[in-house]
């Protein structure tokens, strides 16, 4: 019991960060491809294609943080002042685009600066996880439980490249949303941009993969020892044919595909990451055990998440499912 | 005082927390206004009930926009500046955060998408439901909060090893012992608070000439609301300070600023305290009442300040004051909704400009009274951040004072200008008033634009459809 609630809490909230990052991924990225286009119609129609949506989508942020301190108290105290300042500018970012959202219809006519603010919190917020993604994967220095680096450990040749590869993977994720969302002008400019914004995506996920086994010789060595090589070749090679599949369904009319592989794509990312760093929640040293939470508290939460999550995704679905269908640029949901 | 990255990230937190508190106690009242609007609808099929309940929606919309995401802010803010309290108590205040995101916060959240845009999208009684449970989102999110606030204050069911708090009875963590009263007295605050923002709302508007049925509605739903729960407040405070006494005998001592034990208790009117001399200056009291209210007896004897030694007191000012700060907004309710209902009874409530004059600028009223009621009780907690297990000082996170001043500087710049924009656009919202705005999108027109949450401007410019226009019947 005691060395399984660690691994099923892991679990959980790799799969509440996993639906975050699809979720709030494509609406925080059509807010970064905002700025492409100045049209106020369309403008409108990419907001409306996200906004019943997104309150929910970030609550799945809430309970990756939150989840994090009930099932890891010890990584949550460790994570969060290790990246106090990409945590502080993502919570910033968030606000700036969370209230773009409710502000920018009351402020019309003069909402041109919420369209900036949504722009602007979305791309820093993108860029921050990244950050914080790439500083995870570097490495934290923990001594004695506790955070023992300097203040900008994290900002690295290698978390800026995490950051910009986090903004480019939502944007293609809010494209081939809108491809999906969307007809006309909209549909068509988000399918220009998908192949743009793919090609990228899958060049900074080459890198990663890459950059990391040599950095990091525990990663190399998880992926390379012939035994496992035999049993993980099929991820990379996966999200290789997820990626063609987004380019050849890009070409032709397919309006849902793009963004089903796309979400393949990050799915698979996420899985090739954890791979690399299991059994560490904080690498290289804290490890999934260490940081657990007492085991009562385990339990405790696992009651209510065994009846509360079927639930949650549930009207999820229900939320999406009445929102279902294009968002045209003379029609709302009204 | 040492400028360091404890009192920066104190300051910071209070900042924070203070800027949230207001958003969710008016949103805890105003989907329960919301719902009951819809309810009335449904159940009279009277017009005025949907256009009210389509106005404050969007009233609504961009409230909970703002306290979503300046509460996301405080979860996160456990670990980035009070990792050792994140550690400490993780596996007892976790679960409990962890159970308001898992029931409530996806409640609230994901059926807030329907109660905003499902106007014409689902059938009315599935929207009025959607309502509700955002509304009960919202309470059993105060619900879950309160829990784990309270167990802060008094923590119980839980055993320390090693400095770390292990959970040992749930049911007695979650329904520790301070915690029924105050989620009593902050859920009536919410809903007393939205009161206020209506009746100002309303009277406003009859004062402005617009001499509505939408308005007096307004009015009159208020008065009601506040005759009957401001009253109901203060005995529930009465109780809730009652608790105080039993487990907080410090803050108890800090609030009634009690130094000496061997006397009664004086109910003391105005002081300032001085805690370098332990005592009161300027004194104006009445002996024996701070007894007689928390103890049943005018000749009860209770801890004072001097009983506790001086790294384990609460600051005493803060307290002492935002107390009387309180109380006294309180009482002022008080009185004014049972005039309104004087009024009203007599029949010349809307002819009583005088009353709509005052009544149109208490809407801050809740909200200041809300803010005073926590610096009592967060600020009474001191030097405590879970009384008994850690103190606030070993709490804070191993970051830079420069890192959490940095972070300070931003958050007030970016508060400043997010929240006063929200309340200036809240303020128009609510210029315009119900019959401009919601008129124009009555359920039955098929709607030529793009969806908005908050369509005031269009409203404004295409300004179809007067309240007697929409004879709408709820289609069931």
């Amino acid at each position: 019991m005691e060395w399984y609630l660690p691994v099923i809490w892991a679990g959980l909230i790799g799969t509440a960060v996993m639906l975050y990052v699809v979720l709030d991924g494509f609406d925080l990225g059509i807010a970064i491809l905002f700025p492409t286009t100045k049209d106020e119609s369309e403008r409108d129609q990419m907001m409306n294609s996200v906004a019943p949506f997104w309150d929910g989508n970030e609550t799945w942020l809430v309970l990756g943080g939150g989840g994090l301190w009930v099932a890891f108290p010890q990584a949550y105290a460790i994570i969060m002042p290790a990246f106090y300042i990409p945590v502080i500018l993502m919570l910033l970012a968030l606000i700036f685009r969370g209230v773009a959202f409710e502000f920018r219809w009351v402020a019309k006519p003069h909402h041109h600066r919420w369209d900036i603010a949504f722009w602007l919190g979305s791309t820093v917020a993108a860029f921050s996880q990244g950050l914080i993604l790439g500083g995870l994967i570097q490495g934290v220095t923990v001594a004695n439980g506790q955070f023992a680096g300097g203040p900008f450990d994290w900002l690295t040749p290698f978390t800026v490249m995490c950051g910009i590869g986090v903004v480019v993977g939502y944007a293609l994720l809010g494209a081939t949303w809108l491809i999906f969302k969307t007809e006309g002008p909209v549909a068509e400019r988000a399918r220009r941009q998908a192949r743009t914004l793919l090609l990228a995506l899958m060049g900074f996920a080459a890198l990663v993969s890459l950059w990391t086994p040599f950095a990091h010789p525990r990663i190399a060595e998880r992926w390379f020892t012939p035994g496992n090589l035999v049993l993980l070749w099929p991820f990379p090679a996966l999200t290789a044919f997820c990626g063609y599949m987004v380019w050849k369904r890009l070409q032709g009319a397919h309006e849902f595909t793009p963004f089903a592989f796309t979400i393949a794509i990050f799915l698979l990312c996420f899985l090739g990451l954890s791979i690399s760093n299991f059994p560490y929640l904080v690498p290289p040293s804290v490890t999934i055990w260490d940081a657990a939470a007492a085991p009562s508290s385990h339990v405790f939460v696992l009651i209510g998440v065994a009846f509360l999550l079927p639930m949650i995704l549930f009207y999820t679905a229900f939320v999406y499912w009445t929102f279902r269908g294009k968002v045209r640029a003379d029609s709302g949901y009204h | 005082m040492v400028i360091d990255a404890f009192l920066l990230s104190r300051i910071q937190f209070a900042f924070t927390v203070s800027f949230h508190i207001v958003f969710p106690a008016f949103t805890i009242g105003l989907s329960a206004y919301i719902a009951t609007l819809l309810g009335l609808w449904l159940k009279t099929g009277d017009a005025k009930f949907h256009l009210l309940a389509r106005f404050w929606t969007k009233i609504f919309a961009v409230s909970f926009a703002m306290g979503v995401v300046s509460g996301i802010v405080l979860s996160y803010q456990f670990g980035t500046n009070w990792s050792r309290f994140s550690t400490a108590v993780g596996n007892v205040v976790g679960p409990l955060i962890g159970y308001e995101v898992l029931s409530a916060f996806f409640l609230e959240a994901s059926f807030l998408g329907v109660m905003l845009f499902g106007w014409k999208r689902v059938p009315p009684w599935l929207h009025f439901l959607s309502a509700v449970i955002v509304a009960g989102g919202t309470a059993l999110s105060g619900f879950w909060i309160l829990s784990a606030n309270s167990w802060m204050q008094y923590p119980a069911g839980h055993e320390v090893r090693d400095g770390i708090a292990y959970p040992v009875d749930w049911m007695k963590i979650v329904f520790n012992p301070t915690f029924p009263l105050r989620f009593a007295h902050m859920m009536t605050a919410a809903y007393l608070t939205t009161a206020f923002v209506v009746l100002a709302t309303g009277a406003r508007h009859l004062l402005a000439g617009h001499r509505t049925e939408s308005a007096k509605t307004m009015v009159r739903m208020a008065i009601l609301m506040i005759a009957l729960t401001a009253p109901l407040q203060a005995v529930i405070g009465d109780f809730h300070g009652r608790d105080t006494a039993t487990y907080q005998p410090a803050k108890l001592a800090a609030i009634e600023a009690h130094w000496d034990s061997s006397k009664p208790g004086a109910l003391v009117l105005f002081a300032w305290p001085d805690e370098k001399a332990e005592l009161n200056r300027f004194e104006i009291s009445i002996p024996g009442v701070a007894s007689l209210v928390t103890h049943g007896s005018m000749n009860a004897l209770f801890p004072s300040l001097k009983d506790f030694k001086v790294e384990d007191r609460p600051p005493v000012l803060i307290p002492f004051f935002a107390f009387r700060a309180m109380v006294g907004i309180g009482v002022l309710m008080i009185l004014f909704g049972w005039a309104g209902a004087w009024l009203w009874r007599k029949g010349t409530v809307f002819e009583a400009r005088r009353w709509l004059w005052i009544a149109q600028y208490t809407w801050p009223a809740g909200f200041i009274a809300i803010l005073a009621g926590w610096f009592v009780t967060e600020v009474g907690r001191q030097p405590w951040l879970a009384t008994g297990i850690i103190r606030s000082a070993d709490a804070v996170s191993p970051v830079t004072t420069l890192q959490v001043a940095i972070s300070l500087a931003l958050f007030v710049c970016v508060y400043s200008v997010v929240f006063t924009a929200g309340i200036l656009l809240i303020n128009r919202l609510i210029d315009k008033g119900p019959d401009e705005i919601s008129g124009e999108d009555a359920p039955e027109q098929p709607s030529k634009r793009p969806l908005k949450a908050a369509q005031g401007e269009a409203a404004a410019i295409f300004g179809d459809g007067k309240p007697g226009d929409d004879k709408i019947q709820p289609a069931l």
